[in-house]
């Protein structure tokens, strides 16, 4: 079991897992965003090998209207 | 043509917009089409989680073909802060380099501050990015900022949201003359006058948002600013007549006038 801070929120997950599972998980359409962990910008090209690990501070943006 | 060159990009409209503040994603995308807006602005937040995936994004009503996306780091009050948004946003839009800086130092007035705006400027420009820098009217500022390699000044006119129009010509023209980057009024604009008024007195370019999507036919006012930016242009371009104070001057000859055959005529 992990638990991970994503835009934060605590979320629990049964074992550690890749970012690319986490986007399905949350249904994150993930060219439409970009993401850090503990302030560490991750690359698109590493969702599918990247894992998360327990306490992680996971930021998730996009773009919205704004001046 | 008369083009707008930001740093490496050549621009066919001098009418930057905003995307904020529309009632829905459609009149947005309405807003930009109407005001023939080439560069629009973008603010980077966290998604909301949960949310379904038909849920419509923004950027799903946006020409990205014709349309240059300039992501700003409105909400940020340092210049870490206004770093990593610009760094996520360059990622969230697969290595793209022309950014807005804005640095605020008041929630209340939403005064950029101008010391932590040099600090994130220099960072930004030596981490590769094309700065466009929001900042007050100050002159010895603009050109600090200029030093530093942004590629385009954008003072305020006055607060932003508010709507008061142009406050303070004499700042901004001093800008303008010493300005070798384009400047670009950000922030103030309330009508197409004032948008005319900042292109007359030579700023390069105006950005809005509010003035668009808070006037009562937000897509109406898109094409008046569109309209106004062009008239202030070409009026700046074509050079304004002299003012003749107290000294009227006939537009018809004064020569072959029929004279009046009798001065009882008169009231004729």
């Amino acid at each position: 079991m992990i638990a991970v801070h994503i835009n934060g929120n605590v979320k629990q997950f049964e074992a550690k897992i890749t970012i690319l599972a986490l986007m399905h998980k949350l249904d994150i359409v993930h060219n439409k965003i970009a993401l850090e962990i503990n302030k560490e910008i991750i690359p698109r090209s590493q969702f599918e090998f990247r894992l998360l690990e327990n306490g992680d501070q996971i930021e998730i943006v996009t773009a919205v209207g704004g001046g | 043509m008369d083009l707008l060159n930001i740093g490496t990009r050549s621009i066919g409209s001098r009418l930057i917009i905003g995307t904020g503040k529309y009632k829905s994603f459609q009149e947005t995308g309405r807003a930009i089409e109407a005001s023939g807006a080439e560069i629009v602005t973008v603010a980077i937040r966290r998604t909301n989680l949960g949310q379904d995936v038909a849920a419509e994004n923004l950027l799903d009503f946006i020409d990205l073909d014709r349309i240059t996306l300039l992501p700003n780091t409105a909400g940020c009050y340092t210049a870490d802060e206004a770093v990593r948004t610009l760094r996520l946003a360059r990622e969230l839009l697969d290595g793209h380099d022309l950014v807005k800086l804005e640095v605020l130092g008041d929630p209340n007035t939403l005064f950029p501050d101008v010391s932590q705006t040099l600090i994130a400027a220099d960072r930004l420009v030596k981490d590769g990015f094309q700065v466009m820098v929001y900042t007050s009217d100050d002159p010895i500022i603009a050109k600090q900022l200029e030093n530093l390699g942004c590629v385009a000044i954008m003072p305020l006119a006055s607060l932003i949201g508010s709507g008061m129009g142009i406050l303070n010509p004499w700042n901004l023209q001093i800008i303008i003359d010493n300005a070798k980057v384009p400047v670009i009024v950000d922030a103030g604009v309330g009508t197409a006058s004032d948008a005319v008024i900042a292109m007359e007195l030579g700023c390069d370019a105006v950005l809005m948002n509010t003035a668009i999507s808070a006037a009562n036919d937000p897509i109406l006012m898109a094409r008046a600013m569109k309209n106004a930016v062009i008239s202030g242009r070409d009026a700046f371009l074509a050079g304004r007549m002299s003012k003749e104070v107290y000294r009227a001057s006939p537009s018809s000859p004064i020569t072959g006038v029929m004279p009046a055959a009798n001065k009882n005529d008169k009231n004729n």
